[in-house]
């Protein structure tokens, strides 16, 4: 090998794909050395910023179909660790870290109210830790990294939802169910990839999925396959799956619940369509199957039953979770129509439902600070009282049920639009009929903000600025986004063809 | 399915097994620390499975000879599974270390490690909660 090929000469901008990840991963270590809680937020907060910028100078790159291809320490793949940046991960690396990015400067007060200030600093650590794992599994092109990282985001999550336990002990048994849950679901992962490994010899993944086009009829590749989809379908809280998920969002700190909500579960439905689509191919006999007779009818069980469950919920975080689960079925749907259309709702609506639940789950942590509970009995009339707050939730509701103008419209839009495509007008109208429910749970809140009579006898002041600006920005993400589809809508269909390469329509 | 099938794919036999027993005590028993024993042993079946793929039959340990006099009638056995599972027994030493030190709280907390009691503990705070939180008709579901 010539130097050349060793130290190729890289500029700062070929070494994007890797500094998006390595930022949070080095801030880490050095908010624990520093020791300050002020200081560690300046680096999560610097770090999370820079990835962000990466991020999206990353995608303005791969928008047109372009490949960015880092290889770790020089060495080529398929023997080295490629990072493959594509529009489908450019996409969602922006999203994470735009979302990491605004909750930070929210969480500084908001954990101020939840966590004691000693905790702080490793907070931020864990949070730059999650942050990192989150990336990680997206920006690399390595099956085996995959779950490095995944675990990683996995190990730091379990921590930042026990922080929780200094307001509800049953943040406790919460972290060590999805401990439980979290582990089964990446070891399966594991043994799907350890399948693929024995049959193609290869870890990384354009290479693997040449070596898998020829062998459909290869029942350790099918064995590989279920393990992979039931391993991410844990991490994704595909319906079935999702016992993991109501409790940890319900007793974790406000900020975690949001960060998570709006990231975690995405990036495992991201992996699941990379695998499904970039990995195996999309006309595989056994994943058709997969999509017709497995996905869809959970996904359609996931936007029913979920909706319903959150319908009867008091507690106001509990009813988000239920109806982050019953989002989660969108996706999956999108996924299960295998077409182009299909796959574009599925990352849009990633997209949508990641800045749709940050919104809300930052007012509901708002709500907590200034009433101490999110029970809908403590926010009887804070319509009047906060009324700022209280109007982020109104335009986060919205954008939850879809209403047209804001950025969920657009993605129901789409898979419905997709169901179409199929001939399917019955799940077209499934769609419309589950949003319903969102109707009926989004409503409920909205009556007890604004119908209720409030406590006199409390006097609330808004949250501080510091709290409601992070809120709006995503606020008026919802409706920038269901009004100028450009930026979303075209990445979503760049991402989907650079994932299907070509394959079905 | 003849003998020779058995006995010739017998680490994969002996893999599931492991890792059926492993996953069987975690879903069936109620002691947080025995669940915690359970995923050991279910990732360990999981290890197994990987260093048994890398053995190359007649193949020995990968180590290049000192004097770099590498003689091409050696086989050697692959030796990038071993390094992946370097990494997930790291991987699996944490979650343990994580998950024994969440039940060290959990019993300070609760006063006990036993599922089936943390649940009874839990629904009687749920059933308070509701009664006092407002009326309610769904709970954990």
């Amino acid at each position: 090998m010539d130097s050349a090929a060793i130290l190729p000469g890289l500029s700062i901008i070929d070494q994007l794909p890797l500094l998006a990840v390595v930022f949070p991963m080095l801030a880490a270590p050095l908010c624990v050395l520093f020791g300050n809680r002020h200081i560690a937020w300046l680096l999560a907060f610097l770090a999370s910023l820079f990835s962000f910028l990466f991020s999206f100078h990353m995608l303005l790159q791969v928008m047109d179909g372009d490949v960015l291809s880092y290889h770790l320490g020089g060495w080529a793949p398929p023997m080295g660790i490629e990072y493959r940046i594509d529009a489908a991960n450019a996409f969602v690396l922006m999203l994470i870290s735009g979302i990491s990015t605004v909750i930070l400067p929210y969480a500084r007060r908001s954990i101020a109210y939840e966590i004691t200030k000693v905790s702080h600093t490793l907070f931020y650590c864990c949070y730059l830790l999650c942050l990192t794992g989150l990336l990680g599994v997206v920006a690399t092109g390595d099956a085996f990294n995959v779950f490095v990282f995944l675990e990683i985001s996995a190990l730091s999550t379990y921590v930042l939802v026990a922080m929780g336990a200094e307001r509800d002990r049953r943040a406790l048994t919460a972290a060590y169910d999805y401990l439980i849950m979290g582990t089964i679901g990446a070891t399966f992962f594991v043994i799907g990839i350890g399948f693929l490994y024995s049959v193609t010899g290869t870890l990384n993944m354009v290479d693997m999925a040449e070596r898998i086009s020829t062998l459909e009829d290869n029942r350790t590749v099918q064995a590989g396959f279920a393990f992979i989809v039931v391993g991410m379908g844990l991490k994704a809280a595909i319906y079935p799956l999702h016992l993991w998920l109501p409790g940890s969002y319900t007793y974790a700190p406000s900020v975690v619940t949001a960060f998570l909500a709006a990231t975690a579960t995405k990036a495992a439905i991201y992996v699941l369509i990379r695998f499904m689509f970039s990995v195996f191919q999309p006309e595989f006999i056994f994943e058709l199957h997969t999509f017709k007779w497995i996905l869809m009818p959970l996904a359609i069980l996931a936007m029913f039953a979920a909706s319903l469950i959150a319908v009867f919920q008091t507690d106001l975080k509990r009813l988000l979770a239920y109806s982050s689960v019953a989002q989660v079925g969108y996706m999956i749907l999108g996924i299960s129509l295998a077409s182009k259309t299909g796959l574009s709702a599925a990352i849009i609506h990633l997209f949508n439902h990641g800045i749709t639940k940050a919104v809300l789950f930052m007012v509901v942590g708002a709500f907590l600070m200034r009433v101490g509970g999110s029970f809908t009995k403590y926010l009887n009339g804070l319509g009047k009282q906060m009324p700022i707050t209280c109007a982020a939730f109104v335009v986060g509701g919205l954008s939850l049920i879809g209403v047209p103008g804001t950025a969920g419209f657009i993605s129901k839009w789409v898979l419905i639009d997709a169901a179409l495509q199929k001939d399917l007008w019955w799940l077209a109208v499934l769609i419309v009929l589950s949003s319903l429910l969102a109707v009926i749970y989004v409503w409920k809140v909205v009556e007890v903000l604004y119908m209720k009579q409030p406590d006199e006898t409390r006097v609330l002041k808004e949250v501080p600025y510091s709290m409601l600006v992070p809120m709006w920005v995503l606020a008026i993400a919802c409706i920038y986004f269901g009004f100028d589809t450009d930026l979303t809508l075209r990445s979503a269909t760049v991402a989907a063809e650079s994932l299907l390469g070509g394959g079905i329509k | 399915m003849t003998l020779d099938f058995i006995l010739g794919h017998l680490n994969y036999w002996l893999f599931i097994i492991l890792m059926m027993i492993g996953f069987y005590i975690v879903v069936a028993r109620g002691n947080y620390i025995k669940k915690i024993v359970g995923l050991n042993i279910f990732q360990a079946a999981v290890f197994m499975f990987y260093i048994s793929l890398s053995k190359v039959e007649g193949g020995t340990a990968p180590i290049f000879p000192i004097d770099m006099n590498i003689d091409p009638q050696v086989v050697y056995s692959n030796p990038l599974p071993h390094v992946l599972i370097l990494t997930a027994i790291v991987v699996g030493i944490a979650t343990t270390s994580l998950g024994l030190a969440l039940i060290v709280r959990i019993r300070e907390e609760y006063g006990t490690i036993e599922e089936d009691e943390i649940l009874e503990i839990e629904s009687k705070l749920q059933s308070d909660e509701n009664s006092t939180e407002g009326a309610s008709m769904g709970g954990r579901a």
